[in-house]
C-alpha cells in the first residue's frame, strides 16, 4: 500500500499545474530557434516571449516594456539592489531594508555593506513580524537610495503594508523634489495571493517568481519601472534590454506566463478558500495540543502560512517524525540549517531560542484538501507528545 | 503521488542505523524516574544550536558496571540517535564499567551509527560528554573524589591557546560580541575555522548568560 503524501510546503516550491506542464512541453516540441534569430523559428520563438511578457506585465498592471525576465526570485532581488546601486551611488550609499527579508536581499545587501562601502539600516519588526510605513520614513536620509521591503515574509507569513510604504515615499520625494529613494519589494510568495498592482503598491521595482506560483523552476521577473535606471549585473547580450543577457528560456517563460494567467482565474476563490483552511488549522492545533505559539500576524498573513512553535520540541526531530508519517513541511530550527542558526525572522520578532527551535512552517496550496489537514491533526498531537516526553526541557502546562 | 523510493534516490537524509534509533529510541526516560531509580546524573548542552542532553545511570556499587542508563534530549535526529545509541553501547551485555563508559569517544558512537553527516557531527559528542559528567556525579554522591576527572576544556585556537573556558570567561566579564571577545582573549577570527567555532560559543554563551 503506498502511504498517504501530504505536501505543506507550497511556500519553498509549488508542483507545476498539469496546464502549465502541458504549455512548456508544447513550447519544446515545437523546436524553436534562438529569439534573437532572424529566421521564423526564431521569430515565433521571440513572439511566444512578448506575448508571455503582456501576460505577465498584465498581471502587475504595468507595461510589458517594464518586465525584465530572469532566472528566478533571487536573481530579480539581486538585479533590483545591485542594479540600483550601481547606478546611483553618485547620489548615496544609503539603503533601508528589514531585518526578516529573504537571504536574496540579506546577502545582498551585506555585499554592498562589506565590500563596497554602502550603509544599510535594517528595520526592526514588531512582534508579529511587520513593519511601519512610518519606521520607513524615519529611516530614509537625503542619502538614501533604495528602499527594499518585502511584500509578505516566506517564513511566517506577515504581509507588510507596502502600499503605505510606498505612498510615505512618494509624499518625500515630492516634498524634496527628488526621485530617490527608489523603492523595491520582493513579491514572490505575494503573486496569486495578494493585490500585486504595481500602481496602487507605488514601487519602482518589484521581485516575483514562477516557482511559488505552480509554474516551472528556474525562471524570474523583475518589473521596473519606465525611467528608472539600474544597470545590469551580468554581460554578454541584448536581451531583456541587455539587463539580463543571455539566451531566454522560452519554454520557461511561456509556462510562467500560464501560471501567472492560471493565478488570475483563481485568485479570489482561492484566496478565500485557503484562508479558511488556515485559520481551521490553526485553530485545530492550539486547542488540541497544548504549549503552542502561532508566530506571525493573525490576520496580515499570507492566506496559505501557517508557523506554530510548538515549545519545548526541536523542528527538525518533528519535522522527520511527519516526514515518516508522508507529511512534508519545513522548520525555523538551528539543526535544519546549514550553519546551524536559527531563523532569523522568528528570531527578529525578538522571542526566546526555544521559539525557533520548536518553529514548524506548514504551507497549503492549490492542492490541500481539507482532508489532508485532518490527517496531520490526526498525527501530529501524539509526535509532538512522544518528542516532548523525549526532551529534558519541559514547558509550563498551562 | 508519486513514489519517492525509486531510482536510487534516497529520500532519507541518514543512515539506516539512525533511522532506527530515531524512530526506535532505546532507554530514554519515558516516566519521571524516582530518585533511588539512578545514583548519577549527568548533562551536556551544545553550543552550536542550543540543544540539550541528560542522562541518568544507575551504577551497581559493588562492581561499578552501569546497569541502567536513562536519557533525554532535545535535539535534532542525530542527537536523538546518538544518545540511543550511546545508551545501548553501555548497556551491552553486563554493562560497561566506569572506567569503559568514559573512554567512549564520538568517532565510536559515530561508526556505530553508520556515520553522521558532517554538519551534525557536533550532536554525537554529547551523549559522551553527558555520560562522562554522569560518571564524575556518581564518584561525586560515592565520596570518590580522587577518582574525580573534571571534564577538559576543548581548545578553540591552538595556536592562540584559547579554549572554551576562556570564551566563556570573556562573555561572564562582559564581552558583548565575538570582536570584544577577540580583544580580551586573542583567538584569531580571521582563521575561518576558529572564527566560526568562536562566533557560535560567543552566541551560546551570550544566549546562556544574558538572555
Ligand atoms: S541537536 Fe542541533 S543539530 Fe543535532
Amino acid at each position: 500500500m503506498k502511504q498517504r503524501q501530504v505536501y505543506l510546503d507550497y511556500a519553498a516550491v509549488t508542483p507545476t499545474d498539469p496546464q502549465v506542464l502541458e504549455v512548456i512541453v508544447d513550447v519544446e516540441q515545437r523546436g524553436l530557434g534562438n529569439p534573437s534569430s532572424m529566421h521564423a523559428k526564431g521569430k515565433v520563438a521571440r513572439d511566444i516571449v512578448e506575448a508571455s511578457r503582456k501576460t505577465v506585465a498584465d498581471a502587475l498592471v504595468a507595461h510589458a516594456d517594464e518586465i525584465i525576465f530572469t532566472g528566478s526570485g533571487t536573481e530579480s532581488d539581486n538585479l533590483a539592489i545591485q542594479g540600483v546601486a550601481r547606478v546611483h551611488k553618485t547620489h548615496g550609499c544609503h539603503i533601508v531594508s528589514c531585518a526578516t527579508e529573504h537571504p536574496a536581499v540579506l546577502e545582498t545587501l551585506r555585499h554592498l555593506q562589506e565590500r563596497l562601502g554602502f550603509e544599510i539600516t535594517l528595520l526592526e519588526v514588531d512582534g508579529n513580524g511587520k513593519v511601519s510605513a512610518d519606521q520607513v520614513k524615519d529611516a530614509i536620509r537625503e542619502d538614501t537610495i533604495l528602499v527594499s521591503v518585502m511584500y509578505a515574509n516566506n517564513e511566517i507569513g506577515t504581509i507588510h503594508p507596502i502600499a503605505d510604504i510606498g505612498r510615505v515615499i512618494d509624499k518625500y520625494r515630492k516634498q524634496n523634489k527628488t526621485i530617490y529613494p527608489l523603492f523595491h519589494s520582493d513579491a514572490c510568495q505575494a503573486l496569486g495571493a495578494l493585490d500585486v498592482n504595481v500602481e496602487k503598491l507605488h514601487v519602482d521595482l518589484l521581485t516575483i517568481n514562477s516557482s511559488k506560483i505552480y509554474g516551472p523552476k528556474g525562471v524570474g521577473a523583475l518589473f521596473v519601472r519606465r525611467g528608472v535606471k539600474i544597470a545590469p549585473i551580468q554581460f554578454g547580450g541584448l536581451q531583456e534590454r541587455r539587463l539580463r543577457p543571455g539566451t531566454e528560456n522560452v519554454s520557461g517563460i511561456a509556462g510562467f506566463a500560464k501560471a501567472v494567467e492560471l493565478a488570475g482565474q483563481c485568485q479570489k476563490k482561492e484566496v478565500r478558500r485557503l484562508t479558511r483552511l488556515r485559520d481551521y488549522f490553526i485553530k485545530q492545533v492550539q486547542t488540541k495540543i497544548p504549549n503552542t505559539r502561532l508566530n506571525g500576524h493573525k490576520s496580515e498573513r499570507l492566506p496559505n502560512n501557517i508557523n506554530i512553535s510548538f515549545l519545548g520540541v526541536e523542528g527538525e526531530a518533528l519535522l522527520l517524525y511527519l516526514d515518516a508519517q508522508g507529511i512534508f513541511a519545513s522548520s525555523g530550527s538551528a539543526c535544519t540549517s546549514e550553519k546551524l542558526d536559527p531563523s532569523h525572522v522568528i528570531m527578529a520578532l525578538g522571542v526566546p531560542h526555544m521559539v525557533a527551535h520548536g518553529s514548524i512552517r506548514f504551507t497549503l496550496g492549490r492542492f490541500t484538501k481539507k482532508k489532508d489537514l485532518k490527517y496531520v491533526l490526526e498525527v501530529l498531537p501524539p509526535i509532538v507528545k512522544r518528542l516532548r516526553s523525549m526532551s529534558p526541557i519541559k514547558v509550563n502546562e498551562s | 503521488m508519486t513514489d519517492l523510493e525509486q531510482d536510487n534516490f534516497q529520500p532519507w537524509f541518514y543512515s539506516e542505523i539512525v533511522r532506527e534509533h530515531f524512530f526506535h529510541p532505546q532507554n530514554f526516560l519515558d516516566h519521571d524516574l524516582e530518585l533511588d531509580k539512578y545514583n548519577a546524573m549527568g548533562r551536556a548542552g551544545s553550543p552550536a544550536c542550543g540543544d540539550e542532553l541528560r542522562v541518568w545511570l544507575w551504577v551497581d556499587e559493588n562492581d561499578e558496571r552501569i546497569k541502567k542508563f536513562y536519557w533525554r534530549t532535545f535535539g535534532c535526529a542525530s542527537a536523538i540517535a546518538a544518545t540511543s545509541m550511546t545508551s545501548v553501547i553501555v548497556l551491552e551485555g553486563e554493562g560497561m564499567t566506569l572506567a569503559e563508559a568514559r573512554a567512549i569517544t564520538p568517532q565510536q558512537i559515530m561508526e556505530s551509527l553508520g556515520g553522521l553527516p558532517t554538519r551534525k557531527i557536533h550532536c554525537s559528542v554529547l551523549s559522551d560528554k553527558a555520560l562522562r559528567d554522569a560518571v564524575n556525579d556518581y564518584y561525586r554522591r560515592t565520596k570518590q573524589f580522587d577518582k574525580i576527572e573534571p571534564e577538559a576544556t576543548r581548545i578553540v585556537d591552538p595556536i592562540a591557546r584559547v579554549t572554551d573556558k576562556d570564551i566563556e570567561e570573556a562573555i561572564l566579564s562582559g564581552a558583548k560580541s565575538v570582536e570584544e571577545v577577540a580583544q580580551k582573549t586573542g583567538v584569531r577570527l580571521n582563521d575561518p575555522r576558529v572564527g566560526q567555532e568562536a562566533a557560535q560559543l560567543v552566541k551560546f554563551y551570550l544566549e546562556k548568560y544574558q538572555g
